[in-house]
């Protein structure tokens, strides 16, 4: 059952101001993929869990900040955007787990970088923020 | 390590292996950690057979990509339990 709104919206607002775009439907989750056919992409996939998402988010906006990053930045949100959350997670792929929050680098549309929970939780924002921005210089130099 | 539930144990909402004496080894959230064992929440079983996967085989895949829930909750007995880590520390291990 999801969240109240009022309770996940600051969650929401938290990533969309570090300029990520939410996908709120399967439709949009498409479209988006559609899109990220060139280039790097970063998908958040944000979470209730203040065990972790406490610190993914503050990780992902941190990393943003990064001289290299990933040309686009979406996010959907686990138990709130089910729709969305199911297809966003056929994309990253059959063998990866569903994770949340979890955090997925793609190059060309294909995962070339996966962060799940286990590696979020216990962390703090910076920690999270060195993991991807080693990353986005191995995946993204090129791109960016 | 921790989350911010400061009443429970340390390991409290932490994805966990759960090593154990025998073939098995759990992977999952831990609830809690008591005299009587460990209690574990969306876990996954991996059981060590001759010829297949070794059970560092399994933990190193499931540190890279993490695991699928199989198992809603489970109490792993303490008489079983050799060891309980974060999942999280494999892979900065090197696993």
């Amino acid at each position: 059952m999801p969240y109240p709104e009022e309770l996940v919206a600051p969650m929401r607002q938290e990533i969309l101001r570090a300029g990520a775009r939410e996908l709120r439907t399967a439709a949009d989750v498409d479209a988006a993929r559609a899109a990220a056919k060139k280039g790097t992409t970063l998908l958040l996939v944000n979470s209730v869990c203040g065990c972790a998402a406490g610190s993914a988010r503050p990780g992902v906006v941190l990393a943003l900040q990064h001289g290299v990053r990933p040309e686009r930045v979406l996010t959907v949100f686990a138990g709130q955007d089910t729709d969305a959350t199911a297809r966003a997670r056929q994309w990253i792929g059959p063998d990866v787990p569903p994770s949340s929050p979890s955090i997925a680098l793609f190059r060309d549309g294909v995962l070339v970088h996966f962060v799940p929970r286990h590696l979020i939780e216990g962390r703090d924002g910076r920690a999270v923020a060195l993991e991807l921005v080693n990353a986005f210089e191995k995946h993204c130099a090129a791109t960016a | 390590m921790g989350t911010f539930h400061h009443d429970t144990h340390p390991l409290h909402g932490i994805t966990c292996v759960v090593d154990t004496k025998g073939p098995r080894v759990w992977v999952g959230r831990v609830a809690t950690i008591d005299g009587t064992g460990v209690q574990l929440m969306g876990a996954d079983l991996f059981e060590e057979a001759p010829g297949g996967e070794t059970k560092a085989d399994f933990l190193a895949r499931v540190a890279r990509l993490g695991f699928w829930e199989r198992h809603g909750q489970v109490r792993v007995p303490a008489e079983e339990v050799v060891s309980v880590r974060p999942l999280g520390e494999l892979r900065t291990a090197g696993a």
